[in-house]
């Protein structure tokens, strides 16, 4: 018995000393990439916030302390103000449309017609594209004086499309008019285009985890296949739909490629987002600390959205 | 059943409508890049081309060249890179967490959602200090670190999946950390890997914030390039599109041929998985 209970000692010893070191391995496998993290996003991003609050607004580095001057000269300034009055509108035609098509559609895939995969493969396709190509691509088709308003002709109808400077339901506020900018919408259906087989495979995977019997039992309890869709499968599907908004809200909140590809700011800024004004005003024009503060001004918008789904989700996950 | 099959023709009246304007800019793209010069014009955007000819294509072959090949050395080693770190992060993530490990997760994961706007001055100003600037890899560092974040993400979902009991029975057998990862782990992680690969190639190549800002025109990788010639004057548009297509053509291939597994990688962008 005495030796036997030895050498258990002594394998439990081994693997309890085996475990230590292959503890200490997982550590060393999961830190160079945790120190990356650590120096590259939130190192980057606290510099970023010291040049916003900085005065480095020529070639030359000047990181003398301007307290919050670049917000404030952002926040009363004209294009600035137009980029959140366009982020505002682009973010609720973009989340609302990619919401509604793409759950409309994984409706209609879902009921089990012929082709359903060659629909589902055309509605994603435009997944594996780059924002540039859409944005060049989406620029002819929106030109005014081609593209769609060929077909519009019929109708006697010309949209300006993203050339158009009206602003809808305006009303003075600050240095601008505040109010749905008719260009945003050509940007938004580019967009959409592009981002609504992101919803739609979301939907269709939410629908396709539905039991059978869940819709059977409604419709032995007498509902009709509408009110199953909204008492039973809408709001089963609820936690996408949030997934999607906060996946959405965030790109369209940094949105830049897009834009940048397609419009440009446009006349009068109805097409300027943040992202393209960071981009212009940093590196072409080489004021340093507006573009931080820009950027950081778009950080705390992501986050918003960012940080509450990430911490729900995550404490659901555990 | 008339009520039935009328619901059905909508169904497909509605479906085959939406499809129809999904791929006019595809149809517009292929007819425009194969008209000659003199057909391209505003007011025929829709005609097809009376005759087939491909020189938009070889005109827009020899401006986006070099740059197709810029993206190719930067798509395929920051790709194998990043996964192969993601790979590591998600093994020790599921199946060796220790305390604090959850956590040190949520704050890679916050790093997929930020603006990279937040983070580029000071990653210009490191990539110029350390010579990196203006080359392809700086533009593969930047990828992989940011590309962290997904990978890790994508990687331990995907072995939260692998029960522990074979890892337990493995480790009886006395396999250690590096044995289980090499014998049990990688050797199941095949589609994984395509996953994240089909992922992060897709991405690296449409990415264009990184690739303006890192590089300068001879380095400039394929979606760079491509804007350029759009936003140039003299060029004409059925270059335009045939250069779209071409930038276009390998994540297009990608998707065909790999469908599946690109929207595998879709849903499991939604942090939950």
């Amino acid at each position: 018995m005495e030796p036997q209970l030895e050498v258990k000692q002594q394998t439990e010893l081994k693997r309890k000393t085996r475990l230590s070191k292959d503890r200490a391995m997982a550590v060393a496998f999961l830190a160079p990439s945790f120190i990356l993290i650590l120096i590259f996003i939130y190192g980057f991003i606290g510099w970023t916030g010291w040049v916003s609050v900085s005065n480095w607004n020529t070639l030359v580095p000047d990181f003398s302390f301007a307290g919050l001057k670049n917000y404030i000269y952002l926040f009363g300034d004209y294009r600035f103000q137009a980029d959140l009055r366009n982020t505002v509108f682009f973010t609720i035609l973009f989340i609302g449309l990619v919401i509604i098509l793409g759950l409309g559609l994984s409706i209609l895939i879902d009921q089990k017609l012929k082709g359903e995969s060659i629909f589902r493969n055309i509605f994603l396709f435009p997944m594996a594209l780059s924002f540039v190509v859409t944005g060049v691509v989406w620029q002819w088709l929106l030109n005014p004086s081609t593209g769609y308003n060929k077909f519009l002709q019929v109708f006697n109808i010309q949209p300006k499309w993203y050339t158009d400077t009206k602003i809808l339901a305006g009303f003075e506020w600050g240095q601008i008019e505040f109010g749905l900018p008719v260009a945003i919408f050509a940007v938004v259906i580019a967009a959409v285009w592009q981002m609504t087989g992101f919803s739609l495979a979301m939907y269709l995977a939410g629908l396709r985890g539905i039991p059978e019997e869940l819709r059977e039992a409604a419709r032995i309890d007498g509902a009709s296949e509408f009110q199953i869709y909204r008492k039973v499968i809408l709001p089963i599907l609820m936690p996408i739909t949030v997934s999607v908004v906060i996946i959405m809200a965030h790109i369209s909140l940094k949105i830049f490629d897009l834009i940048y590809a397609m419009t440009g700011s446009g006349a009068n800024f109805v097409t300027d987002v943040p992202g393209v004004y960071m981009f212009e005003t940093t590196f072409r024009g080489n004021y340093y600390a507006n573009g931080a503060a820009i950027a950081i001004i778009m950080l705390l918008l992501v986050a918003v959205f960012i940080v509450p789904y990430l911490i729900s989700s995550r404490r659901g996950d555990q | 059943m008339a009520q039935l099959r009328f619901s059905t023709i909508a169904k497909y009246f509605i479906l085959v409508v939406l499809a129809i304007f999904f791929l006019t800019p595809v149809y517009v793209m292929l007819v425009t890049s194969l008209k000659p010069l003199d057909e391209v014009s505003l007011n025929t955007m829709w005609s097809l081309p009376t005759s087939l000819d491909f020189s938009s294509y070889t005109h827009a072959f020899q401006e986006l060249a070099p740059n197709f090949m810029n993206s190719i050395y930067l798509v395929v080693p920051a790709t194998l890179l990043s996964a192969v770190l993601g790979a590591m992060n998600g093994y020790v993530l599921s199946k060796w967490r220790f305390k604090g490990s959850e956590f040190i997760f949520t704050v890679m994961l916050f790093g997929m959602f930020i603006p990279y706007q937040s983070i580029l001055i000071p990653l210009i100003q490191f990539l110029s200090k350390v010579g990196l600037y203006n080359t392809i890899w700086g533009l593969i560092i930047t990828h992989v670190v940011y590309g962290l974040p997904i990978t890790t993400l994508m990687f331990r979902n995907f072995y939260a999946n692998i029960p522990d009991s074979m890892i337990e029975s493995a480790q009886i057998d006395g396999a250690n950390f590096l044995g289980v990862f090499r014998h049990i782990m990688l050797p199941l992680s095949i589609s994984g890997f395509v996953v994240v690969a089909i992922w992060q190639f897709t991405n690296i190549w449409n990415e264009f914030l990184f690739a303006v800002t890192i590089t300068n025109s001879d380095n400039h990788p394929i979606m760079v390039a491509l804007q350029n010639l759009s936003g140039s004057q003299i060029v004409q548009w059925n270059v335009q599109m045939a250069g779209a297509l071409l930038a276009a053509l390998p994540t297009l291939l990608v998707y065909i041929i790999l469908g599946k597994f690109f929207v595998r990688g879709l849903l499991a962008g939604s942090v939950k998985g």
